[in-house]
């Protein structure tokens, strides 16, 4: 059997919508400031990049999934978006 | 005998000896438990006092919920033990799944140490009883992610079982519905914003921590199955 590949993993977590996101909010009114105009919905979050070992994108795809939602994004408020970009190639 | 309170201590915890001085004075007898315990066996209650448990990276409370420890503590906890989880102690509670809910960075972005005025809303939780309810109690906040929230339909279950411990008089950080401090619903594990263990000296400008540290004690000494061994995993 062929060793696991790694995968990168990107994965993003914000605040769900609903949520009162005051630091984008505070972003978002700053902008006009320094002359940049007509951004809105600015959303604060964070984001994790990491590489993790499966078998193929599919399966990369859902243990990032589990890392994502059991670890990294609090359900009660937050919500995540897994992106597997790609097998790493040593 | 003197209730045996233990004060559970995490990387970066900061409030324990506060804890642990205001227990004593309190005649109860308190010492501290590494987040490494895997037994919290021969305690009355425990406490998790504030702090920054594991640096509060990646969400307060959120590394700090893998703390062995905290199994033991959830053990404990569904037992029937009184847990008291105080502001960062409280997120660490929610985290772990112990209490409902989540705390946020308060509204407006605004970190808020100052006196707090709370009011006792129910006398049915470890933290409160033979507390008045309806009494005001002055009690210090000190944090930046106390803002409490959840849902529509947790909000309504807390309301419906007198879950909702105290509210503050004055909201000062849009936690919903004012809340400052609730129960699970053996109501024996309470979490809470303010600092009541910092209210136990008119030196610093309250004594009505007491009150609510005291009635952990009394319900402390009422005994518990949590001495039992640890279920082997």
């Amino acid at each position: 059997m062929a060793p696991p590949q790694r995968y990168a993993v990107l994965v993003e977590v914000r605040l769900r919508p609903g949520i009162a996101d005051p630091q984008g909010a505070t972003i978002e009114r700053a902008l006009p400031a320094i002359g940049i105009d007509g951004v809105s919905g600015v959303r604060a979050g964070k984001a994790f990049r990491f590489e993790i070992e499966a078998d193929d994108e599919a399966a990369a795809l859902a243990r990032g999934t589990e890392v994502a939602d059991r670890v990294l994004a609090n359900p009660v408020i937050e919500e995540a978006t897994v992106t597997v970009a790609g097998r790493v190639t040593v | 005998m003197a209730a045996r309170v233990g004060v559970v201590v995490f990387p970066g915890t900061n409030c324990e000896h506060d804890a642990v001085r205001a227990i004593e004075g309190l005649g109860g007898a308190a010492e501290l438990v590494w987040h490494g315990a895997t037994s919290v066996a021969g305690y009355d209650a425990l406490v998790l006092p504030g702090g920054f448990a594991h640096g509060d990276y990646l969400r307060p409370g959120a590394i700090a919920r893998f703390s062995p420890v905290m199994a033991a503590v959830a053990r404990f906890a569904s037992a029937g033990g009184p847990v008291v989880g105080i502001c960062n102690g409280f997120q660490v509670l929610t985290e772990a799944g112990l209490l409902p809910g989540a705390l946020q960075k308060n509204r407006g972005l605004r970190f808020v140490c100052a006196p707090a005025e709370v009011r006792v809303e129910t006398d049915r939780s470890v933290l409160t009883a033979g507390i008045e309810p309806g009494s005001v109690l002055s009690v210090p906040i000190n944090h930046f992610e106390g803002n409490y929230t959840c849902d529509e339909a947790t909000l309504a279950v807390l309301r419906a079982e007198d879950r909702i411990v105290l509210r503050y008089v004055d909201n000062p950080n849009g936690s919903v519905d004012g809340i400052a401090g609730i129960c699970n619903e053996g109501r024996n594990v309470v979490g809470l914003m303010p600092h009541p263990e910092r209210a136990v000296d008119p030196l610093t400008g309250s004594v009505d921590g007491a009150a609510l540290l005291g009635a952990l004690l009394r319900s402390a000494t009422r005994p518990t199955t949590a001495d039992a061994p640890p279920a082997v995993a």
